[in-house]
């Protein structure tokens, strides 16, 4: 009878789990009955992903609340040395060179691939010694599973080597507003023209 | 009421996958230390215990699992998570070409994952599935064994290994077959193969592979076998597939 029930508990948690896989993926199909309505999800969209993250202040939320604005998004993590200050830096020159005009419909989005150490209280010291603390400066990070999903996405390859260090190849991510993957530039420090010109064009 | 609902839902939902799960039988691999050919600055790896799908998926199990989800049916399939080449031998949704107990190929990352998780299980860690690959028949650690070497090699040397039946290779020292001979698998984090960018040394590493005059010996012909799959892995994105590429699901041990 024991043994039984222990049975019963893991046929029980064994349903669970395939019970979860099918809700999330009847969100997704809700995601595409929506396609006639105004919320309309393409194909390629990045929010088709169910994922979950949390933000530096906290907040809970899911890709598709982004959906409107032209995304631009990297993958760093905020103990690490040296490529990372390096693609902050990118980011932020990026900024600087979107016109006026533009600059509300662009959203800056840094996520993490240490999301154990990359905390929200991690994430608000990093914000604020950056000088990040507008809202157009979005960091967020989610589960490990999550996060190699997300990277997957984003073609993003990384790999721990180390408890405190990362390797990963450096991509910045243009998405359009309906959040299709529309310009990558990849590498440090590179010339950034393309990508500037890229994020003005969506930015209508 | 309500409970009894959800119970009976619960249920459903079991036996559902339970057909789903039509070779689930599992190995479990007893874990240790290795030296991967890739790793953090020739450091061991420790990999521990696991279990295994002794087979890998094939057309069969998959034909299941995209009736079950048809949104992973080829005419469904957003191109996020997969690319043209999704399932592109099968004629129909649900016909499948070759043998129904051949390894299923030309599914994504995403599909894979997908459905390993529907089953309560996950794709294996890419030190997980190394480890358990290093196996013959005979001792956990072949890769100083020429003949299982030249095995590996042979396989690479032959053309469509993935019109096989399951089960048509070598069953090895823990049970498991097929992780040499029909197709390559899909690995959880194939995504930590970095060819390019930051990872100079590997590619160092790869260079040396290539332009050693050293004579070939075993080891030699080790990491060729193994290189030639990291590198695959390196050249893959999530929402690729190729005909020659397949997956089985693994799992945590429960205590």
């Amino acid at each position: 009878m024991k043994n039984f029930k222990y049975i019963l508990l893991a046929l029980s948690l064994f349903a669970i789990s395939c019970n979860d896989a099918s809700k999330k993926d009847s969100a997704g199909i809700e995601s595409t009955s929506e396609k006639s309505s105004d919320n309309k999800i393409s194909d390629m969209s990045i929010y088709n992903l169910p994922s979950h993250w949390t933000t530096q202040d906290g907040n809970e939320i899911e890709l598709k609340q982004l959906q409107g604005k032209v995304l631009v998004m990297v993958m760093i993590y905020t103990s690490c040395q040296a490529a990372c200050p390096r693609l902050v830096a990118d980011m932020r020159n990026l900024e600087k060179q979107v016109p006026e005009d533009k600059k509300e419909d662009v959203q800056y989005v840094f996520v993490s691939i240490d999301p154990k150490i990359d905390t929200p209280e991690r994430f608000t010291a990093f914000a604020k010694e950056n000088e990040m603390e507008d809202e157009k400066w979005l960091f967020l990070s989610g589960s490990e599973d999550d996060t190699r999903e997300f990277a997957a996405v984003l073609a993003v390859n990384y790999k721990q080597i180390s408890p405190m260090d990362f390797s990963h190849s450096n991509i910045i991510s243009v998405f359009n507003k309906a959040g299709e993957l529309a310009h990558q530039q990849e590498g440090l420090g590179v010339d950034n023209k393309e990508t500037v010109q890229a994020i003005i064009d969506l930015a209508i | 009421m309500k409970l009894f609902n959800t119970a009976l839902f619960l249920v459903c939902t079991l036996l559902f996958c339970k057909v789903a799960a039509q070779n689930s039988e599992m190995a479990t691999v007893k874990g240790g230390d290795y030296l991967p050919l890739y790793g953090a600055a020739d450091k061991m790896v420790n990999v521990e215990s696991f279990m295994i799908d002794v087979y890998p998926v094939t057309n069969a199990d998959f034909l299941k699992f995209v009736k079950e989800y048809p949104q992973w049916k080829k005419s469904n399939v957003k191109s996020l998570f997969a690319d043209e080449s999704y399932l592109t031998k099968w004629k129909t949704d649900e016909s499948f070409s070759g043998l129904p107990n051949a390894p299923v190929t030309n599914v994504s990352w995403f599909a894979a994952k997908k459905y390993c998780e529907c089953l309560g299980k996950r794709l294996p860690k890419m030190d997980e599935w190394e480890f358990a690959a290093m196996a013959n028949e005979n001792v956990p650690d072949a890769r100083k064994v020429e003949a299982y070497n030249q095995y590996i090699l042979n396989w690479y040397e032959t053309p469509k290994t993935f019109n096989k039946p399951i089960g048509s290779t070598f069953k090895n020292y823990w049970g498991v077959y097929d992780l040499h001979g029909l197709v390559w698998e899909w690995t959880q984090d194939f995504n930590t193969v970095l060819i390019s960018g930051e990872s100079r040394k590997d590619v160092d590493k790869d260079s040396n592979l290539f332009c050693g005059s050293a004579a070939i010996g075993a080891s030699d012909l080790m990491n060729y076998a193994a290189f030639m799959r990291y590198a695959f892995r390196g050249s893959m994105k999530a929402r690729y597939s190729s005909q020659n590429l397949g997956f089985r699901c693994a799992k945590d041990i429960e205590n």
